[in-house]
């Protein structure tokens, strides 16, 4: 799973310019500008009553290397609150780790921070 | 039916033919074909930004569609071995390679939110685990999203030692 999603999220990198070595194809135009890739984003996971809590728990785990104990807290304040940011951060890994959950079928949104 | 885990396989085993049937439908279940609300589940939006929305469909949607499939797949290969048992149920076991245990994990939720969102059940009859009898389409499908979250439980519990 982790081949295919890196496969996933190469081909968006190189839509956006990243620097990877392998040579992107030309470009018409930027998609992109510094001031925005500065704005920092949120992976936000929302409620579901169909996932399990255990399955919820294990997707954190696996996703963002929580410890039992974290993911659980973010678990139960996806269950009581209805939603909880798992991470902060720039764009690019932002956008992974929500492919990565949608892959778990959970609900996951990319935020702006406001 | 009994379920076990035995060195790396989980099995199921003493099947009767009703679960057995329902352990067969899951590859079918778990497809959103036709349900508008269960493809809006499988592939719900990422943001509320039109662009990444837009790279999104382009780019992962795609990938996700073939993540599914691949793991429905894997499952329906493993479900054969139910196959032309009709009468002899009782001694049929199913062997899970615990190397498929993703597969199955993501098929069985796969197919839980597609039953949930065909009958757009309320939270309410989702937490009524006495439900009974099964006197309609509707209470089938909700049992079918309990027996499918019990395997669920099951595998969670064995691959996380």
């Amino acid at each position: 799973m982790i081949t295919f999603f890196m496969s996933a999220v190469s081909a968006v990198q190189l839509e956006k310019g990243s620097t990877s070595t392998v040579e992107a194809p030309a470009r018409e135009k930027e998609t992109r500008g510094e001031e925005e890739l500065d704005v920092p984003w949120q992976v936000v996971v929302h409620n579901d009553p169909v996932n399990l809590m255990s399955y919820v728990t294990m997707v954190f785990q696996r996703v963002f290397g929580y410890p039992r104990e974290k993911a659980e807290l973010h678990m139960l304040e996806v269950h009581h609150k209805g939603r909880s940011i798992l991470w902060s951060g720039v764009r690019e890994p932002a956008e992974f780790y929500v492919q990565q959950l949608h892959g778990y079928l959970l609900l996951a949104t990319l935020e702006k921070v406001v | 039916m009994e379920i076990c885990r035995q060195d790396d396989a989980l099995q199921i085993s003493d099947l009767d033919p009703f679960l057995a049937e329902l352990l067969r439908q899951i590859p079918q279940s778990a497809s959103p074909d036709g349900a508008p609300a269960a493809e809006a589940r499988l592939f719900s939006r990422p943001s509320a930004e039109k662009e990444i929305c837009a790279e999104w469909k382009s780019y992962v949607e795609p990938e996700l569609r073939r993540l599914f499939r691949a793991a429905s797949e894997t499952v329906a290969d493993d479900l054969a071995q139910l196959n032309g048992n009709e009468k002899s149920l009782s001694n049929c076991t199913l062997h899970i390679p615990i190397q498929h245990a993703d597969a199955w994990l993501n098929t069985l939720n796969q197919a839980r939110l597609v039953i949930a969102a065909k009958y757009n059940f309320s939270d309410d009859e989702l937490n009524d685990h006495d439900r009974s009898p099964i006197g309609s389409r509707r209470d089938l499908g909700l049992f079918q999203v309990n027996f499918y979250g019990f395997l669920q439980e099951f595998i969670l519990r064995e691959i996380g030692g």
